[in-house]
């Protein structure tokens, strides 16, 4: 049976890279059988959804990369490292079949196998990640000697910065501020005249920005390809299949609420206050107090509002009650309205935006003036309790709740502020504030049944 | 006989140059202004980066792919248009004299002309190439200065918007290795700064955001009680900003802002403080005592104290304070529309000047031309027959500066790149042609 081809063709095994943790550079030419296809990328989908079930709920990279060996021995490991192999680059390429299909499938997919690919990497010998490094010609980039007499000073001074203590061993590789996007937002790297100096134990963000970008320019291209050419090729065939995958692991993004039925703006003040999270509790109290938000704010509890089933028409109306009150009625409709609907989708691109994730929010960083941003992260612990305390929380559970904040553990935080306002046990942990509004619901609705009498 | 000439002629303007001008008559000194003064053809050098079509490997898509808005106020009504785009400067003066726009806004470079972006496919619009902006107001440092708020500000005040600039420009050069830096006064409370080197233009939203994310050091809203924490030794970036510039300045700051004269300004320092055994001792001291800020750092620095939290804490007070407070999303995104220099800020009548970032301690906001200014300076060199009068008023001095401290430089860089590319390309075809 014939494969899928690549517009790339090479004649190796096309993984070219150290044994074990290929770089998927070209489609390569194995010959493998249909089942092969599904199987294999079902289960490394199930390796995917595991890393991303890891990161909202902000596990730490210790954890992560226990969790993604064993992932990989439960679902991809074989016996025999050639077939393991074999079995990582068909379902790779597989996958990029069905994810290249869609933006936010290409960026979940993208996201995923860059994270997969990271902690894969850190759990390599040095060997191994040398021979990677080679791979993408870095070695070409390690700082000389004359050079690092000169900055040496600095390096130091940077590395102690990040409480890590370099030593005239250490490897310094020399690339453009750009290749790092991280490692400079974070500044854990002194970079002189666009060069950051990379240590040779933060390679790995430099590695991964590569990595994230060669894959991000082949689904693009492989988008391409399926829509002008294999998508008709292959429709009685592996088209299916492909649509088939590409429905099974998409994690609920609450744009379009199904479950929960479309809420009124009679019922709003009431859902706010028992069953909003902190963070969208804030950001409506504070409209009704000052009668304005700024922009990630409106954006951070409109969208939120829409994924609860607050209609287009009542969002309008709601926005204009509150701002019309600071700025007046024709101001609204002139500056405000427009970026209302487009978060809806009438507007512009017409994309539906999506009601951001907890780690979306926890990521974010708001400053002056800004109410949005996860309170468990950015409250001080005055202002946190003066905000749990006015939700009814108390006692025993505040003090859980606190020390998980100290840990930095925002969303175990928030799910215990939901056990305790609810009195029940939140068995997935929070990862979304609309998970937070839809289980609040079915717990007060099943609630409302068990009260009634029956017929 | 004079007299009949004198009758034939207009009568200047009567400019009272201390009014700010609002509705017909900010539309009046507009048309004046953009008929006059607005330097279109250093604005069209600037955005076509070489692109002039005088060089065979210019590309002359360029400018006309370039996003422009324009706000335009009546008296009753304020229309905004999006998607402006412009072939050539002659094109664009036309435009500009028609419509005479309140605020005119530099958008980002598309990939096709954004007038015609209905006639291509969603994916086939898009933003390729932007300069690296930041804006910087000071009503975000309402909290630490008490002279002015909101929208005021004043020589007391300024200083902050100084250190930022000093604070950004030394490290987009030192740091990044940008070199093409205009710095803008925003008419009113701030300040902007556009990057146009090549590399910043072509800067992924992922790069600028890092790059936003780097200078990001004040964080948090009103309701976390610190928003800089140092956890141990600073990154070289932060320490030059601290030794060159930070250290000094809110030592100058103490004093005109009297942060230790009144209790619940220096209040609010003590709030900074990790330790409650310092705060408590210092407060009771404190009571009449004037000498404040020396023996709160002799305490911090002294080292009796161990608490986890005191070894930074005097450079985290001073950074809270002087650091320069970003609006990090206008950085970060890449179709952003941000105001274009020599615009006339319509709640002040002031012109939207470019700041030189090595003597921006001279600069002073309470002196820059208003447009209303301009105007009366016209008329007097008019009246006095004077020749080239545009270029004896006060906007002679500003629009030299952009020519010499920033365009000519760029163009320059600009030129050499293309022809580099240009010779590039031809060495390949020729070589493709070898057998």
């Amino acid at each position: 049976m014939e494969i899928v081809r690549s517009q790339r063709r090479n004649g190796s095994d096309g993984s070219g890279s150290a044994a074990s943790l290929p770089l998927y550079k070209s489609a390569p030419s194995l010959e493998f059988r249909l089942e092969e296809f599904g199987q294999y990328a079902i289960d490394r989908l199930r390796v995917l959804q595991a890393i991303s079930d890891g990161l909202s709920r902000g596990k730490k990279p210790e954890e992560m990369e226990n969790l993604v060996s064993e992932q990989w021995r439960a679902n991809m490991k074989h016996q025999d490292a050639d077939k393991t192999l074999r079995k990582d680059i068909i379902s790779h390429f597989v996958l990029r079949l069905v994810y290249c299909r869609e933006e936010e499938m290409r960026r979940w997919f993208l996201s995923m196998e860059t994270a997969l690919f990271r902690y894969r990497f850190r759990l390599q010998n040095a060997e191994a990640q040398k021979s990677i490094m080679n791979e993408l010609q870095l070695q070409y980039n390690v700082l000389g000697n004359a050079e690092y007499e000169t900055i040496k000073d600095k390096l130091t001074e940077a590395a102690r910065s990040v409480n890590f203590t370099s030593n005239p061993e250490t490897v310094f590789y020399k690339v453009p501020f750009e290749d790092v996007p991280e490692l400079v937002a974070s500044r854990r790297v002194f970079i002189l005249k666009g060069f950051a100096f990379v240590p040779r134990n933060q390679v790995v963000s430099l590695v991964c920005t590569i990595f994230r970008s060669n894959i991000s320019k082949a689904l693009a291209l492989t988008n391409r390809k399926w829509r002008a050419m294999i998508q008709d090729q292959e429709k009685d065939r592996i088209a299916p299949m492909v649509e088939a995958l590409g429905n099974v692991y998409l994690g609920p993004d609450y744009s379009k609420p199904k479950d929960c039925a479309e809420i009124s703006l009679k019922d709003i003040n009431q859902l706010a206050s028992t069953s909003f999270p902190l963070c969208m509790r804030h950001l409506f109290g504070k409209l009704r107090e000052d009668h304005h938000l700024k922009h990630q704010g409106r954006m951070q509890l409109g969208l939120f509002l829409k994924g609860v089933g607050l209609k287009l028409e009542d969002a309008l109306a709601f926005w204009r009650a509150e701002f019309s009150q600071k700025v007046g009625a024709e101001r609204f409709d002139k500056e405000y309205a427009y970026s209302i609907r487009h978060n809806y989708g009438k507007e512009g691109k017409r994309t539906d935006y999506t009601p951001y994730s907890c780690q979306k929010i926890i990521m974010s960083t708001p400053s002056t003036g800004d109410h949005h941003g996860c309170p468990y992260r950015h409250f001080s612990e005055e202002n946190l309790r003066a905000a749990l305390n006015k939700m009814g929380v108390g006692g025993r559970a505040m003090d859980d709740i606190m020390d998980k904040v100290r840990n930095r553990h925002y969303q175990l935080a928030c799910t215990l502020t939901f056990e305790a306002t609810h009195g029940t046990s939140c068995e997935t942990g929070i990862n979304h504030p609309n998970q937070y509004f839809v289980e609040s619901r079915k717990f007060f609705e099943s609630k409302n049944k068990q009260s009634q009498p029956t017929a | 006989m004079t007299k009949e000439k004198e009758e034939h002629r207009e009568d200047p303007m009567q400019i009272d140059s201390n009014r700010v001008p609002t509705g017909s008559l900010l539309t009046d000194y507009l048309r004046i202004y953009y008929g006059k003064f607005f330097p279109y053809t250093d604005m069209f050098k600037w955005l076509a980066y070489g692109n002039d079509g005088k060089h065979p490997g210019c590309d002359s898509s360029y400018f006309g792919r370039r996003e422009f808005s324009f706000t335009i106020k009546s008296d009753r009504d304020e229309v905004y248009l999006r998607f402006q785009s412009f072939f050539n400067a002659s094109e664009m003066e036309t435009s500009i004299k028609a419509k005479c726009p309140t605020k005119i806004d530099i958008g980002a470079v598309y990939t096709v002309d954004p007038a015609k972006r209905h006639a291509y496919a969603q994916s086939g619009f898009n933003p390729i190439e932007r300069e690296l902006v930041f804006d910087i107001d000071i009503s975000d440092y309402d909290d630490v200065r008490y002279c002015c708020s909101g929208a005021d500000t004043c020589l007391n005040c300024w200083p902050l918007m100084t250190i930022a600039i000093k604070v950004i420009d030394t490290a987009l050069r030192e740091d990044f290795g940008f070199s093409h830096i205009l710095w803008v006064y925003s008419g009113r409370r701030g300040v902007h700064c556009w990057v146009c080197d090549s590399r910043a233009r072509r800067l992924s939203k992922e790069q600028r955001s890092a790059i936003a994310d780097y200078f990001h050091v004040y964080k948090g809203g009103e309701n976390s009680l610190k928003k800089v924490t140092f956890a141990g030794p600073l990154h070289p970036f932060l320490a030059r900003a601290y030794t060159d510039v930070l250290k000094n300045e809110f030592e100058k700051w103490v004093s005109t802002q009297k942060l230790f004269e009144h209790e619940e300004r220096f209040h609010k320092i003590l709030q900074l403080i990790p330790d409650e055994s310092v705060v408590s001792e210092l407060a009771e001291k404190w009571q009449g005592n004037s000498v404040r800020w020396e023996h709160l750092k002799h305490m911090l620095q002294s080292g009796s104290k161990k608490t986890q939290g005191l070894r930074r804490c005097i450079e985290e007070i001073v950074f809270s304070y002087t650091y320069p407070r970003l609006d990090i999303q206008v950085t970060k995104g890449m179709n952003h529309l941000l105001k274009a220099p020599f615009c006339v800020h319509p709640g002040t009548g002031r012109i939207c000047i470019p700041i030189d970032p090595k003597k921006c301690e001279e600069f002073d906001p309470t002196s820059v031309p208003t447009v209303a200014q301009l105007i009366e300076e016209l008329n007097a060199n008019a009246s006095i027959g004077a020749d080239n009068y545009v270029e004896k008023t006060s906007l002679a001095a500003s629009v030299h500066l952009f020519r010499t401290c920033f365009l000519e430089p760029l163009i320059k860089t600009c030129k050499d790149e293309l022809e580099n590319a240009y010779n590039t390309k031809i060495q390949q075809t020729k070589d493709s042609l070898n057998w």
